[in-house]
């Protein structure tokens, strides 16, 4: 239990544990670079770079990922429609059942991904619901909504309550007083929960897979995962699959690091 | 909670109005909640008594047939099998994760240079989706050109190349441990945010007295950390036993069932063989173990704590 300052010797492990955890990481970026297949075995460094997997990679799945960034960038923005003026109302009105409302948040977290897709597929079948964008978004806000709404919800609890009663003495209305003075104090928690929201329906894999049937609307998740066939012919373009895959959680974390922190535990805890 | 209700004084005409405005903040959550869990709970326990397949999506029939998918579902042979594999993979995974990621926390706790950028990069597997992971870990564990099987043959005295995925005895504890791997920096960085609100206080009065190293961790750091600890081993069960995506990507429950979980078996009656009242019995299965172990879990903590 030392608290004190360590020197650069504990740096030398910090570093040593992350090469171990990371390893599969850099195992992804390493086979992407390269130019053979399966056949032979990949060189522990990609010495003769090659963008075969990377051409291949956009060839095939380049429409997929643009069907994964318009349903991730649409599922955050539906969930966080829904769930901030919720979380606003259960953080600061008096409402009877908000206890009621927020246990189901709680148990909705319960329910099996598997089993909303069994029970939604016939609802999307009749509804005209199954291989549209809409209808993902909507699915993949399974996962965003409740999480936005604890995340938000306590944020939006340990904001000062004057300046909620300025506003209101001020003579701004509910909706008012929620758009131009809570949602611009409550940023921070917008941007960790908008962050996770869009990594939750950007890796969906379940939903695609049971509520997509034909090549329509096919994020790349459901590519890497048919690229996963019985027998795989040619890593290097799976692996550069799976990278452009991982890079919005790369530039995301890059970019918004302490937001990605801080949501891990707020999101968790509170 | 805070409470930021209107100041009493205003009139009583307007805050009725007021209310009625209030509640529609919350509507569409509540609909959406309905919608998207309640209806998907309650559709699937109706579907659980119903020969529900493919010939009902034309002819609009599901007849009644009581608790046969119930019995033909616990019946399978495969039922056993799945049920011990939830129980294995949820303990294992858990297990692994927790306690792995506790010693990366307790080991960032200490500040050191570039320790806020490494235990930031240490995220990384947790950000990136998870059939990106089963991919990785795919090709890496092959049994004839994967990067384990070189590693051990590089080894002096090992000449075996274990079929990791493809073996029945091997392939659920691979598919474990590619999940512990996942789970790591989520316990590291919720328990690293618990050791952080520790007060660093205790611990040099606590030296004083003589207690550091395991005796400090036994008496004040575990016991201040234990609600956080709680709270990371119940998201870890409640999340860990519907776990799909990961096991269809590395092993599509196979080889011959031993990787199959009842979140994947049930996938599989749903959506490969198009029995969806059989799907929906085993999902509702899955909906009450899951229930009541964060029941049970949730009382003892109750009491202990």
């Amino acid at each position: 239990m030392n608290l004190h300052r360590g020197g650069w010797w504990h740096t030398a492990v910090g570093v040593l544990i992350l090469a171990v955890l990371l390893f599969p990481v850099y195992w992804m970026a390493n086979v992407s670079l390269q130019t053979s297949s399966s056949a032979e075995q990949t060189p522990w460094i990609p010495l003769h770079l090659s963008l075969h997997g990377y051409r291949q990679a956009l060839h095939d799945q380049g429409g997929h990922l643009l069907t994964s960034l318009i349903v991730a960038v649409g599922t955050v923005v539906f969930s966080l429609l829904i769930a901030a003026p919720a979380a606003y109302a259960l953080a600061h009105f008096k409402i009877r059942f908000a206890n009621a409302v927020l246990l189901a948040i709680l148990v909705s977290q319960m329910v099996p991904g598997i089993v909303v897709a069994n029970a939604l597929y016939s609802a999307y079948n009749d509804l005209g619901l199954l291989n549209s964008v809409g209808g993902l978004i909507l699915a993949d806000s399974t996962a965003g909504i409740p999480f936005a709404i604890l995340i938000l919800r306590a944020f939006m609890g340990s904001l000062p309550t004057s300046v909620i009663e300025a506003a209101w003495v001020d003579g701004a209305g509910p909706i008012r007083t929620f758009v131009s003075v809570v949602l611009p104090m409550c940023r921070n928690a917008l941007v960790s929960s908008a962050l996770f929201t869009f990594l939750f329906a950007w890796g969906d894999f379940l939903f695609a897979l049971t509520l997509t049937t034909t090549e329509d609307v096919r994020p790349v998740t459901l590519g890497i995962y048919t690229y996963l066939g019985s027998y795989v012919p040619d890593w290097s373009s799976v692996m550069a699959t799976a990278v452009l895959a991982s890079l919005p959680a790369l530039v995301l974390l890059m970019v918004a690091q302490r937001y990605v922190a801080a949501g891990t535990t707020t999101g968790a805890i509170k | 909670m805070a409470d930021a209700r209107l100041p009493s004084r205003i009139s009583s005409p307007g805050r009725r109005g007021q209310r009625a405005l209030e509640f529609l903040f919350l509507v569409p959550a509540v609909a959406y909640l309905v919608l998207f869990f309640g209806y998907p709970v309650v559709k699937n326990v109706v579907m659980g008594f119903q020969e529900y397949t493919t010939k009902t999506f034309y002819t609009g029939e599901a007849p009644w047939v009581g608790l046969a998918n119930y019995s033909a579902v616990i019946g399978s042979s495969v039922f056993d099998r799945a049920v011990l594999n939830t129980a294995l993979f949820t303990v294992g995974s858990i297990a692994g994760q927790f306690v792995l990621g506790l010693a990366v926390a307790l080991y960032f706790r200490r500040r050191f240079p570039l320790s806020g950028v490494l235990r930031s990069l240490l995220l990384l597997p947790w950000l990136v989706p998870i059939i990106v992971s089963s991919a990785i870990w795919r090709w890496i564990l092959d049994q004839d050109n994967g990067a384990l099987n070189r590693v051990l043959e590089s080894l002096p005295g090992v000449d075996a190349r274990p079929g990791w995925l493809s073996s029945t005895s091997l392939a659920l504890i691979a598919v474990i441990v590619v999940n512990i791997w996942i789970g790591i920096p989520f316990n590291a960085t919720i328990l690293h945010g618990g050791l952080q609100d520790i007060p660093p206080d205790l611990y040099e009065a606590a030296a004083l007295d003589g207690a550091r190293g395991w005796k400090a961790f036994r008496y004040i750091t575990w016991p201040l950390l234990r609600p956080v600890v709680n709270v990371v081993l119940l998201l870890g069960l409640v999340y860990t036993i519907k776990v799909v995506d990961l096991i269809l990507g590395l092993t599509r429950g196979g080889p011959a069932n031993s990787t199959q979980t009842i979140a994947t078996q049930s996938y599989h009656l749903s959506f490969a063989e198009f029995d969806f009242g059989q799907g929906a019995a085993l999902g509702n299965i899955l909906i009450v173990v899951s229930m009541v172990f964060a029941f049970l879990y949730l009382r003892a903590n109750r009491r202990t704590a």
